[in-house]
């Protein structure tokens, strides 16, 4: 049992909320109240909305006491500042959006909010989601709940420092190449990053439309079933969303996992990965083999193409996705004597320096004459690595690895070396790419006290069997170290 | 003359909204004439993390424009970002079709010439994409009108398969008549929903090979598109036969000195990065759709005609003028049911019909008087109730009355106007009777030989009735009288 309110997970709030044993009321002030107590080292939140989340709080007390609550009545949840919620400035941690305030919930944040959901404000980022380490926001880095000298991971670094940190009960992220599961390995919580499609993107600020998604972070496997349950399905204005029925996640977890066949890649176990990592990854999987799960070797030998196609692929769509920032009609807007001027000045004074970079090496990858030899090449690469998933996932039900290489590496270790920190996306990538979900747990610490992630990852719409291998995992003795350095 | 030992070669790029009441992507209204930035939304606007939703009525329009041009229907066609910075294009980039469009191939024939000759102008592919908004200039500042954007556009582009100015023309106007005939757009080119890109070469008679194109922007009406290829043709032939080269470049019209203009390099970008829409699915278009879509085609202008000149024994000609419009065409149906004579139905429409439609510039149900009561005045002109003549004064009035708003029956007007023909015999031979005993001289001379004065007589008897006797009757009676 959780010390304070802020600290209790979705599942344990819910049931002393509908017992009326607490009230919304409390627990989002205990979540304000921890938030105010550790921004000042943290820096997760970018907005916090104390009084909007007091008005949340106060109709969910009433719904609660009229024995009508939704299912995420009275929960305290924070938002990635790339989601749009009506009413409150959308910065994208970039300066360009710094006044950017939007008439629109994003359906997410809609969802959420016919929910019950309290919403406690907007979390930090890289900019435009373009980032492994939250560093390259405009608003200030975020730091490791665990080690304040170290990086909480990125792009969706605020989300998972601020549900590590207990300054929330849970929250949300994107991921277009890893940015809600490695940010969730590096500061040991869970994250979930759903098939593509199987979340509406109406509302999330684009970086690359084809890769895209949002899903939860959250303390538990039980919780991110919760709120995958209440984001997930159709939504009319997605035309990219399915239309598959979404099923009870939360019943889902109750199943067994025995025979399930667990692919293990030997490409994502050799060079390059920390000996703890890898340590901490092969027990996990030996725990889960000890519930009945069954190994098998699996072979993703298009992985190694995966970070050259997947920058080519998401920056030529960032390109075309941050023109709109033009200064015009909404954002940053320099002074200029033409239409030309005006572009060239607010987005150079908007953007930072990778925004800048990415949108660059987009453009060059669609301009006449490259475009076959970078962009198609760069399709024909992602079509193989889509292949060799599916090629793994006749032999096994998921595919277990490690989410990041490393741990959570020191702050300014990799902003000077672009590719480096590219890499550190290595085991998170080509998920993306395949438009596959993909689950992120935490499964033990190495030697500094710094989380390890284990990543399991599942054919296109096995959430549920994900969530329950989780759930299962999470039984088996494993247990959630709260950090220390807060 | 030099121009003689020169071909022109031309091909268009017409772009035309479509009657939606929604825009593409969102589901803004299309209205035209709102106060700027009224029909707009977070989508049109280019708001961050919108997203585009495909109107399927607008892909129902442009299935229909396809079948009517016998084009090849795409089963999966694919949406394209275009990518270029102007203010008025708020998301950065245009989506459109580039790759794989809705329609491929197809053509469009010609109504026939004066001569006769008619002509298949090929087409190489239909699109549909969003329109742009507005920049408006005003003093010293530059404001943009959002409500444009994203109103659906279909791009009809044609192989070079004109060669003058007028078969140009010609082919405008037989596509602009499609467009209406199908109900996929008004066709109104003042309100910027026809535009038109012209490609134009020239290279010497009986040659095989292609000239250098030159593509002229900005032209806003049919006359100067003619005008405008006129000039193109024109300067390009004068810079050959002067032995200069010509450089493949964009020029713009310029209306005010009727010549074409070399673009400035910055008005236009020749890199669009196109890549496919990440944003929208493929657009698969299922056969039964196409079937579904075929069953309620209208009928066509090309198919009109046939059946004028097969079922209702017109020459080519003429059924070509009556079908150029399509509310010309229905006017006529309506009339040529309602009269025994259809050939003079025909004529009426034609003559009388598109002279105050023309004279009047407003759309041809505000302008003409409705075909019920044309169809009244021929029927006494058949009977001989009214003279042709009559009838044609009386159409005069009840055009100029129902323009002001005023509807008055046919009947009415000519018993007001007092253009009853009188056909009594007894009335007529007394006028004749008066007009001989006063004219004993030229009766005289008439008997002696001089047969000319026949109409003199005839003229003056109409005359001295105020012009509503019958001339078949006076003719009768004054022979009767002159031989007796």
């Amino acid at each position: 049992m959780a010390n304070a309110l802020n600290d209790l997970t979705i599942t344990e709030a819910r049931r002393l909320l509908v017992e009326r044993k607490i009230s919304a009321v409390e627990l989002t002030k205990a979540c304000l109240a921890r938030i105010a107590a550790t921004e000042p080292r943290l820096n997760a939140f970018i907005t916090v909305c104390e009084k909007e989340a007091a008005l949340q709080a106060e109709d969910a007390d009433r719904c609660l006491s009229a024995g009508d609550a939704p299912p995420l009545c009275g929960i305290p949840i924070a938002l990635k500042d790339i989601l749009t919620v009506r009413g409150v400035r959308a910065t994208c941690g970039s300066r360009i959006l710094e006044n950017f305030v939007p008439p629109y919930d994003a359906t997410v944040v809609a969802r959420l909010r016919s929910a019950g959901a309290v919403f406690l404000g907007k979390t930090n980022l890289d900019e435009f989601a373009m980032g492994s380490s939250t560093e390259n926001s405009g608003f200030g880095p975020t730091l490791n709940p665990y080690d304040l000298r170290r990086v909480p991971g990125g792009s969706s670094g605020g989300s998972a420092a601020a549900v590590a940190a207990d300054q929330c009960l849970a929250a949300l992220g994107t991921d277009t190449g890893g940015s809600i599961r490695q940010p969730a390995a590096f500061c040991g919580v869970v994250g979930l990053k759903p098939t593509y499609s199987r979340v509406s993107r109406y509302g999330v600020v684009a970086y690359a439309s084809s890769l895209d998604q949002v899903g939860p972070l959250a303390k538990s496997a039980a919780d991110a079933a919760l709120l995958l349950a209440a984001i997930a399905g159709a939504d009319p204005r997605d035309a990219t969303c399915s239309a598959r029925p979404v099923p009870d996640y939360t019943a889902g977890l109750a199943g067994e996992i025995a025979g399930v066949r667990l692919g293990v890649p030997r490409e994502y176990f050799g060079e390059g990965i920390d000996p703890e990592v890898r340590a901490r990854v092969e027990a996990a999987i030996k725990a889960l083999t000890a519930m009945g799960a069954k190994p098998v070797e699996v072979s993703l030998p298009h992985t190694r193409y995966a970070i050259a196609a997947y920058y080519l692929i998401a920056t030529a769509e960032a390109s075309a996705n941050l023109a709109r920032y033009d200064g015009v009609r909404y954002g940053v807007r320099a002074g200029a004597d033409n239409h030309l001027d005006l572009y060239r000045r607010s987005r150079s004074r908007g953007f930072g320096a990778e925004v800048k970079r990415r949108i660059m090496l987009g453009t060059f990858a669609l301009s006449a004459g490259y475009y076959d030899a970078y962009y198609l090449k760069a399709q024909k690469a992602r079509t193989l690595i889509r292949r060799d998933f599916l090629d793994a996932f006749e032999r096994c039900d998921l595919i277990a690895a490690a989410v990041s290489p490393t741990t959570a590496f020191g702050l300014g270790e990799k902003t000077s070396d672009p590719l480096t920190m590219y890499l550190s996306d290595v085991f998170t990538i080509a998920v993306n790419l395949g438009g596959l979900p993909a689950l992120a747990l935490p499964c033990g610490y190495d030697g500094r006290g710094l989380p390890v992630g284990l990543q399991l990852i599942g054919p296109a719409f096995s959430e549920e069997l994900l969530l329950r291998a989780g759930h299962a995992y999470e039984r088996c003795g494993f247990s959630r170290r709260r950090p220390a350095a807060l | 003359m030099a121009s003689d030992n020169y071909e022109a070669i031309i091909g268009l790029e017409v772009h035309t909204h479509l009657a939606t009441r929604a825009k593409l992507f969102c589901g803004c209204s299309t209205a035209f004439g709102a106060p700027p930035n009224q029909n707009i939304c977070p989508v049109c606007a280019g708001m961050p993390g919108t997203l585009p939703v495909l109107n399927r009525g607008a892909v129902e329009l442009a299935l229909r424009v396809g079948l009517a041009m016998s084009c090849e229907i795409a089963f999966e066609s694919v949406f394209a970002r275009k990518s270029y910075f102007y203010p008025d294009l708020p998301k950065g980039y245009q989506i459109t079709q580039y790759e794989l469009p809705l329609c491929r191939g197809g053509r469009v024939e010609l109504p026939p010439d004066r001569e006769g000759r008619s002509r298949t102008v090929r087409l190489t592919r239909i699109h549909l994409e969003e329109d742009a908004g507005k920049n408006i200039h005003t003093g010293g500042a530059s404001l943009v009108d959002l409500n444009r954007a994203g109103v659906p556009l279909l791009e009809i582009v044609s192989e070079p398969d004109l060669r003058t100015a007028q078969e140009a023309g010609a082919y405008l106007r037989e596509l602009r008549e499609i467009l209406r005939y199908t109900g996929a757009s008004d066709g109104r080119m003042e309100e910027g929903s026809l535009r038109c890109d012209v490609n134009v070469s020239v290279r010497p008679a009986g040659s095989e090979q292609y000239g250098v194109k030159v593509e002229i922007k900005n032209l806003n009406s049919f006359r100067f598109v003619e005008r405008a290829i006129e000039y193109e043709v024109g300067r390009q032939i004068e810079a050959l036969a002067a032995g200069a080269t010509l450089t493949q470049e964009t020029r713009l019209w310029d209306a005010g000195r009727s010549v074409t203009r070399p673009m400035r390099s910055k008005e236009f970008a020749d890199d669009y990065r196109y890549f496919p829409e990440p944003d929208l699915p493929p657009l698969v278009v299922a056969p039964a759709w196409v079937a579904q879509v075929r069953a309620k085609m209208p009928e066509l202008p090309a198919e009109r005609r046939t059946r004028f000149t097969r079922e209702l024994g017109l020459g080519p000609y003429e059924a070509g003028v009556l079908t150029q419009q399509r509310e010309l065409a229905d006017y006529f149906e309506a009339l040529a049911a309602q009269v025994t004579n259809r050939r003079s139905a025909a004529n009426w429409v034609m003559t009388e019909v598109l002279r105050f439609a023309n004279e009047s510039n407003k759309p041809l149900a505000e302008a003409v008087s409705p075909a019920v009561e044309a169809a009244a005045l021929l029927r006494m002109v058949e009977a001989q109730q009214i003279s042709l003549n009559a009838a044609k004064t009386a159409f005069a009035a009840l055009c100029a009355g129902w323009q002001k708003g005023e509807h008055k029956s046919a009947t009415d007007l000519v018993a007001e106007l007092g253009l009853t023909q009188v056909s009594d015999e007894a009335e007529i031979a007394a006028a004749c009777d008066r007009l001989l005993a006063s004219e004993s001289v030229k009766v005289a001379e008439y008997r002696a030989g001089r047969d000319k004065l026949f109409g003199f007589f005839v003229g003056q008897v109409m005359k001295a009735m105020g012009g509503r006797a019958n001339p078949k009757v006076v003719n009768q009676v004054l022979r009767r009288k002159l031989q007796s």
